[in-house]
């Protein structure tokens, strides 16, 4: 006798790997369809749930953390289990998963920074800026970073979220600092930083920085460092002005007006200054002849037009050297191949149509597997966009249910992969688990004041389970 | 957001032809990739581009048009995208000049096409996640639990 696979007495059995908010947007679509009933896993490399919302979005944006509030709801469904600290290709291959589930979708974002391609690029105080973001929020996997604040000039390369954010944390005060949940050591080493000057570096001109208004505008009331731009490198030139105009872009032309704003105000005298530089890109890190940054060559660009009249930024074949001792590039992100899933290079995306993933020889979908959110589409947008990516890639499985296009797993019950992940990894952590950690990292920020004090070491957490 | 965006969720590459190929074998691939245009290559260099519009208006007036060539009837003054233009831009060049199928060249070489369609889908679900995300932080501003 057949059973029809997403029916109460044969649900369709879903592994969600990742639990950023492209898991958590997708988890939600897939248990919202009325019509057919769906058993939702989702696993993580880490115990804590909720990704670079957590590990990534600063620790002086909790605004914007508020978004968890809708994965937990997601969360409490009956259908809905996360196994935590469970690492995919490590203590479940995709051979497990296949056994288990009728549908995997990888969720797993874009891991990895990209490079700037420049020579000194790896010398000592050079860094990829997402791992001073990873260490400053208290990520496990790199709380043991090391990061020579006593430097006084420190460059940022990015004009983009991470950069702003960055900066900003490089600014603020330890009182600014403290109110916040950073990771308790971050904020210990932040307090004795010596950096005085940090210095923005956006390729392109201030029309074309990615960094939003209300970011911008931040930067300009920071409490002890007073922001800066240099006056010729606010000004539209006359390829963006007409972009600007044709398109009637207010909120651009709000951006340029708020940074030459800056560029018109005199210093007063704060602890800090923050330079915003436009049309310049780092072409070498230049050492200090033992292994260390002491300055980067920059090259100053010019815009042109490419066919479809976007402005992409030229070098020209001037110069200058600016002193700093401390780097962090924010160029963009990439995502990491997964262990037997395909990937296009190109992209830096598992090889995907609308979420389908292909099969790289004949492009065709693989039965059974889907991708969701940075891992698709690569790094863009805000956290709210990934929800109708991942919504696109609900639909494509839902479809393919219909069709009868999924996998066949030999056991598709809930009891049969939590006997799996117990045997591989018996210190998971589960959602009722996580909510115990949540309870106790607020409590400890309750005492100080603070929206809560994290817990940075997967032992900590094991230990506050009473493992 | 940028056109690489676009191609990354799109798994096939463009789908090309020869301009000495018939519009018969022209129209055979438009119909069984369910698409609206084709781009002419030398190689892997476009060098033209085939609608459906451009076969509709050759219909119109000459019987004989499944004899032709794709050289014949294609465009040849073909505005190409690049994977970083911001969609902003693409958007505005495309619904301005009206174009609806644009090829995508990295260095010279073809890398895919976006349409319309595609841009617009991307414009839409950028605003939507940006309407969702402040939707969250204004409610969170007034007075939710923080997590």
């Amino acid at each position: 006798m057949t059973v029809t696979t997403g029916t109460p007495a044969r649900p369709l059995r879903v592994a969600i790997v990742g639990a950023g908010p492209t898991g958590f947007y997708a988890a939600d679509h897939l248990l919202r369809n009325p019509t057919v009933v769906v058993d939702v896993d989702m696993f993580d490399r880490l115990p804590t749930p909720y990704g670079l919302v957590r590990l990534g979005v600063a620790p002086d944006h909790q605004k914007i953390k508020f978004v968890t509030n809708a994965f937990d709801k997601v969360a409490a469904s009956p259908r809905f289990r996360f196994y935590g600290g469970v690492e995919f290709g490590k203590d479940v291959t995709l051979a497990d998963l296949k056994a288990l589930y009728h549908q995997i979708v990888y969720c797993t974002g874009a891991q990895t920074d990209r490079r700037m391609g420049i020579p000194g690029e790896d010398l000592t105080g050079s860094h990829p800026a997402t791992e001073f973001v990873a260490w400053y929020n208290g990520h496990p996997d790199y709380r043991d970073c090391a990061f020579d604040l006593s430097q006084e000039s420190v460059a940022v390369v990015g004009v983009g979220n991470v950069a702003a954010d960055v900066v900003r944390i490089l600014c603020r005060t330890p009182e600014e600092l403290a109110t916040t949940d950073i990771a308790d050591y971050a904020l210990e080493a932040l307090r004795k930083s010596r950096v005085r000057d940090v210095y923005l570096l956006g390729r392109r001109g201030p029309a074309q920085a990615a960094f939003t208004n209300p970011e911008v505008r931040e930067l300009g009331e920071l409490a002890d460092a007073d922001i800066t731009a240099i006056p010729q490198e606010v000004e539209l030139d006359p390829l963006s002005r007409v972009a600007v105009e044709r398109s009637q872009d207010r909120a651009t032309l709000k951006k340029v007006e708020m940074l030459r704003e800056y560029a018109r105000r005199a210093p007063t005298g704060k602890s800090r200054r923050l330079v915003l530089r436009f049309l310049v890109s780092p072409v070498e890190l230049i050492s200090d002849g033992a292994g260390r940054v002491a300055a980067m060559r920059l090259v100053r660009n010019e815009l042109y037009a490419t066919s479809t009249g976007a402005l992409q930024p030229r070098a020209t074949d001037r110069f200058e050297e600016l002193p700093v001792g401390l780097v962090f590039r924010s160029v963009g992100y990439r995502g990491v191949p997964l262990p037997g899933v395909p990937f296009n290079e190109s992209w830096g995306v598992i090889l995907n149509d609308k979420g389908r993933v292909l099969d790289p020889d004949t492009k065709l979908p693989i039965v059974g597997e889907y991708a969701a959110g940075w891992i698709k589409r690569g790094p863009t947008g805000v956290i709210g966009t990934n929800k109708p990516d991942a919504a696109e890639t609900v639909e494509c499985m839902f479809e393919d249910l219909a069709r009868g296009a999924v996998l066949e797993p030999t056991r598709p019950e809930a009891a049969a992969a939590e006997a799996l992940v117990r045997q591989r990894q018996p210190n998971y952590v589960s959602y009722t688990d996580w909510l115990k950690l949540n309870e106790i990292e607020v409590a400890r920020g309750r005492a100080q004041g603070r929206p809560r004090v994290k817990l940075t070491s997967v032992e900590e957490m094991l230990a506050a389970l009473g493992r | 957001m940028n056109i690489a965006n676009i191609l990354a969720r799109k798994g096939s590459m463009a789908v090309t032809v020869h301009p000495e190929q018939s519009i018969r074998e022209a129209l055979a691939l438009l119909e069984r990739h369910n698409i609206g245009a084709l781009i002419a290559v030398q190689g892997d260099r476009p060098v033209g581009i085939l609608s459906e519009r451009d076969i509709v208006r050759e219909a119109a007036r000459n019987e004989s048009f499944f004899a032709r060539t794709v050289g014949d009837l294609m465009t040849r003054d073909v505005i190409t995208g690049q994977p970083p233009d911001d969609l902003l831009t693409v958007a505005y060049t495309m619904t301005e000049r009206r174009i609806r199928h644009l090829p995508v060249v990295d260095q010279g070489r073809l890398v895919g096409m976006v349409s319309i369609g595609d841009v617009l889908k991307a414009q839409r679900d950028h605003y939507q996640g940006e309407v969702d995300t402040l939707q969250t932080q204004l409610l969170a501003g007034e007075g939710g639990q923080t997590r």
